[in-house]
């Protein structure tokens, strides 16, 4: 999957943000970076159907990785879309994860991570993703992404955040209802409603990840100790 | 914040930076990001790349179907309470065993791979998922041999894939009321399988009256690691009783109202959230149920019988919808979300299948497989001349009496339409076709009809019987029970609207809730329901778990019409056309169980997707 040119490019956002450093990383800075066109970027990644797309994201934290090579590929992951200055369904949707990460205790960030991917990139900057983050109390394996609007485009389209009706797809404050859930592994995925109760969902992420075998949530059962399937890569 | 405040934010930036570049990327962001949006969404809605060719009329199915055969006993034999010792996973009890299984029959139904399935010359042998009736293979003597509870249980061994042994369907049951089935399901499926479907299976048997532990619940999924979450603990199998009783059991003692007869079931897998795929690679298979009226038997000396053509002139023939990829092999999109619509489609498995027929009369049972496309299905000759057949039973329910001279079939998923078609006025060496002449491009919606259609089975007229048809279609049927308008007008009256609300597929605004009814209901007592569409963008294919219930009155956008005379019989597949102002209602009866149900729209993408309601009857 791998190309020189998407390294270096990466290389090449590292260097960017590196430059600019995390606490000035204000919005024109953002966008400049963003902006600046790669040969990953010169052309968006065409969906491919029933595939993960692989776009370049950039974390709450900075950091520039490959969206299914580095946050999917070996993972369980749930994925909301968001953003934010969000103040319709995502502060619900995000309010049932919260719930959801508190009931996966300390699976999450080892077996079980979770991605909030912004619907509005050429606003929402690592900076201000990271205080989003920051005022959701979020824990480890817990990832805010942005990036390019177009990679945003394709990851948005390509995990199913979308609406066959051209105008109720066009107004992305419409895609922040549903977790698309996933055993990228297994290649298996499902999706669930971002309102229904939180032990619905876990249950949902029970079901996917093939290393658990009772997919309720029971408050007293003694937790299997076992590998996790690593971090997030630094 | 709007999208139109977020543009005019990002519109802000370039004046403030001297990059070239940067000028450039952000004004066309600002331009128009949401223009951008839709002519990308646009462009999606276009769908998938078109199936590649088949060979038409390559494949023959067989001229006659093989029912699964019983099992003389069960090792070890069921019990009331789920055996986790001996791997059975942690269901709840069967309701009424001691006083309904008394010397059931026993069969046991395996859910394995394929790995060798041919939907059509033209594509190449795949896996599929299928259902074997073998009870046990040399190198397996089942699930049964020692402890394998607690997940790390099951078959010590997986016996080899043998490729006929599993089909897609999987094989037909011969069941009859009066005599309760135990079935041992043995779940087979390969547990480290990557790609779409999930090796978990809840197995529904549709539509009969089930208790509640042996539905398909969607959270009783199970395998030999995995505990859905209403079970208890995961094992490789499972029993389902299925009692093979009438509903009225309470009201009526015995085995209930014999005018409340289904005929044409179907087990599928019901797994929560993946039934979609699960169905779409082949958990399917066909349950009859016979009786002393419509005994099986065309040569039946009960003067009481009606005597409808037999085995093996009784047919059991399922549609499914599948698409296929570059490579020729099943294709499904997982982040879809509005599925994946075939462009294919599969009769019993097979595409463009050719059956060969006797001079005489057939009844063949029509099953829609789903997972989303609607048929209108005809007969014809090679000129597209539409040919008439009997129709005699609606979503398996013999109609009270036949409608004859009927030229096409229009069901949604899950519905089925049982027809007689007399082929004795056809010469030997005729060919004819089933065509769908349905017009549908989303998996949410179809159009009209076209002329001609698709021809999806070629039938071929090739041998005079050996015996003469001694079949009968009589004048009447099966009576129904009447429904009085008092009883109509007590009736609590419970309305469902099937909609769509921030983007997702809602019933009453609500989303599936997997651990609380959204209606409780009195066991032995009668409603109305009310399914609403008031939406003109798509229809919904509605079914209700566990009981049949009667169509009272049609409304679509706003105009009463008349209910046709093939949908006043029983039904439990109510397919809810397009809004604004479209309602169905129907009555219906809660009798003999207790437990949760489930009522949801069977556009399996749908399903998925949480368009699905939780219903408990209660004591
Ligand atoms: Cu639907």
């Amino acid at each position: 999957m791998k190309t020189h040119d998407m390294d270096a490019t990466r290389q090449d956002r590292r260097a960017v943000l590196a430059g600019f450093g995390a606490a000035a990383l204000g919005l024109l800075a953002w966008q400049g970076a963003i902006l600046k066109p790669g040969p990953a970027q010169a052309k968006a990644p065409g969906r491919v159907p029933g595939r993960i797309p692989n776009p370049t994201v950039i974390t709450h934290e900075g950091k520039a990785l490959r969206f299914h090579d580095d946050l999917v590929r070996d993972k369980v992951v749930a994925i909301s879309m968001t953003y934010a200055q969000c103040t319709a369904s995502c502060p619900a949707t995000m309010g049932n994860l919260l719930r959801v990460q508190k009931l996966l205790g300390e699976r999450m960030g080892r077996d079980v991570f979770i991605y909030s991917i912004t619907l509005f990139p050429e606003v929402d900057s690592p900076q201000v993703l990271k205080a989003y983050a920051e005022k959701f109390d979020v824990g480890p394996g817990w990832l805010f992404l942005t990036g390019a609007p177009d990679d945003i485009e394709s990851l948005r389209r390509g995990l199913g955040f979308r609406d066959p009706d051209p105008v109720v797809d066009a107004n992305r404050t419409q895609h922040a209802n549903m977790i698309r859930i996933g055993n990228g592994a297994r290649d298996r995925w499902t999706m669930a409603p971002g309102l229904v109760r939180p032990e619905q969902i876990l249950s949902t992420i029970n079901h996917i990840d093939h290393s658990v075998v009772h997919t309720a949530y029971a408050p007293s059962a003694p937790e299997t100790p076992r590998q996790g399937r690593g971090g997030i890569p630094t | 914040m709007s999208a139109q405040e977020t543009e005019h934010a990002s519109g802000q930036a370039p004046a403030s930076t001297g990059r070239r570049t940067f000028l450039k990327g952000s004004a066309a962001i600002a331009a128009a990001p949401a223009v951008l949006t839709s002519r990308k969404s646009g462009a999606q809605t276009a769908g998938f790349p078109a199936s590649p060719p088949v060979q038409p009329w390559a494949e023959e199915l067989p001229a006659q179907i093989t029912p699964i055969q019983p099992v003389a006993s069960l090792d070890p034999a069921p019990t009331v309470s789920a055996n986790l010792a001996a791997g059975e996973c942690g269901r709840g009890d069967h309701q009424r065993f001691a006083e309904l299984a008394s010397n059931p029959v026993h069969y046991v139904l395996r859910a394995r791979e394929n790995p060798a399935w041919v939907f059509n010359p033209a594509y190449p042998p795949q896996p599929v998922w299928g259902w074997s009736g073998t009870p046990a293979t040399s190198t397996d003597s089942g699930p049964t041999k020692g402890k394998g509870g607690g997940g790390k249980g099951g078959p010590k061994k997986n016996p080899p894939p043998v490729a006929s042994d599993v089909t897609a369907p999987g094989p037909t049951f011969f069941a009859r009321y009066g005599q309760p089935v135990v079935v041992r399901i043995i779940n087979e499926l390969p547990q480290n399988h990557v790609g779409f479907g999930s090796p978990e299976i809840s197995t529904h048997l549709h539509n009969a009256h089930t208790p509640s532990e042996s539905d398909g619940f969607p959270g009783d999924y199970f395998s030999a690691s995995k505990a859905g979450p209403t079970l208890t603990m995961p094992g490789a199998w499972r029993d389902h009783f299925w009692p093979n009783v009438y509903a009225g059991l309470d009201e009526f003692g015995g085995i209930g109202d014999p005018r409340e007869a289904l005929g044409t079931c179907w087990y599928h897998d019901h797994t929560m959230d993946f039934t979609a795929p699960n169905v779409l690679k082949g958990l399917v298979g066909f349950y009859l149920l016979f009786d002393d009226l419509d005994s099986g038997d065309e040569r039946d000396p009960n003067p009481a019988a009606l005597r409808l053509p037999s085995h093996p002139y009784d047919y059991p023939l399922v549609f499914g919808d599948k698409r296929f990829d570059a490579d020729g092999m099943l294709f499904y999109d997982q982040f879809d979300p509005d599925g994946v619509l075939g462009d294919q489609v599969c009769v019993n498995g097979k595409i463009q299948p050719v059956l060969r027929v006797a001079r005489r009369k057939y009844r063949l049972r029509l099953l829609n497989g789903g997972p989303s496309r609607f048929y209108a299905l005809s007969l014809v000759d090679p000129n597209f001349v539409l040919r008439p057949f009997t129709y005699i039973a609606n979503d398996g329910n013999l109609l009270p009496a036949p409608v004859a001279n009927m030229t096409t079939i229009d069901f949604g998923p899950a519905e089925r339409a049982d027809i007689v078609v007399d082929f004795s006025a056809y010469p030997i060496g005729t060919e004819l076709y089933f065509v769908n002449r349905r017009i549908q491009t989303e998996t949410r919606r179809y159009d009209g009809l076209t002329g001609t259609g698709t021809r999806v089975l070629k039938i071929v007229v090739d041998r005079n019987p050996p015996e003469a048809d001694l079949s009968r279609v009589p004048a009447t049927l099966r009576a129904m029970r009447p429904v009085s308008a008092e009883e109509i007008a007590a009736a609590p009256v419970r309305r469902w609207d099937f909609d769509r609300s921030n983007g997702q597929w809602t019933v009453n605004g609500k989303l599936f809730d997997l651990f609380r009814a959204s209606a409780s209901v009195r066991r032995g007592s009668a409603e109305v329901w009310e399914f609403v569409n008031n939406d003109d963008g798509w229809v919904h294919p509605v079914h209700m778990h566990f009981e049949e219930s009667r169509l009272l009155s049609k409304r679509v956008q706003g105009v009463d019409l008349p209910v046709p005379l093939h949908e006043r019989g029983r039904k439990d597949v109510y397919h809810l056309p397009r809004g604004p102002n479209t309602v169905l209602r129907v009555f219906v009866r809660f009798r003999d169980f207790t437990g949760k149900y489930v009522m949801h729209c069977h556009n399996l993408i749908h399903e998925d997707h949480a368009m699905m309601v939780r219903f408990d009857i209660t004591s």
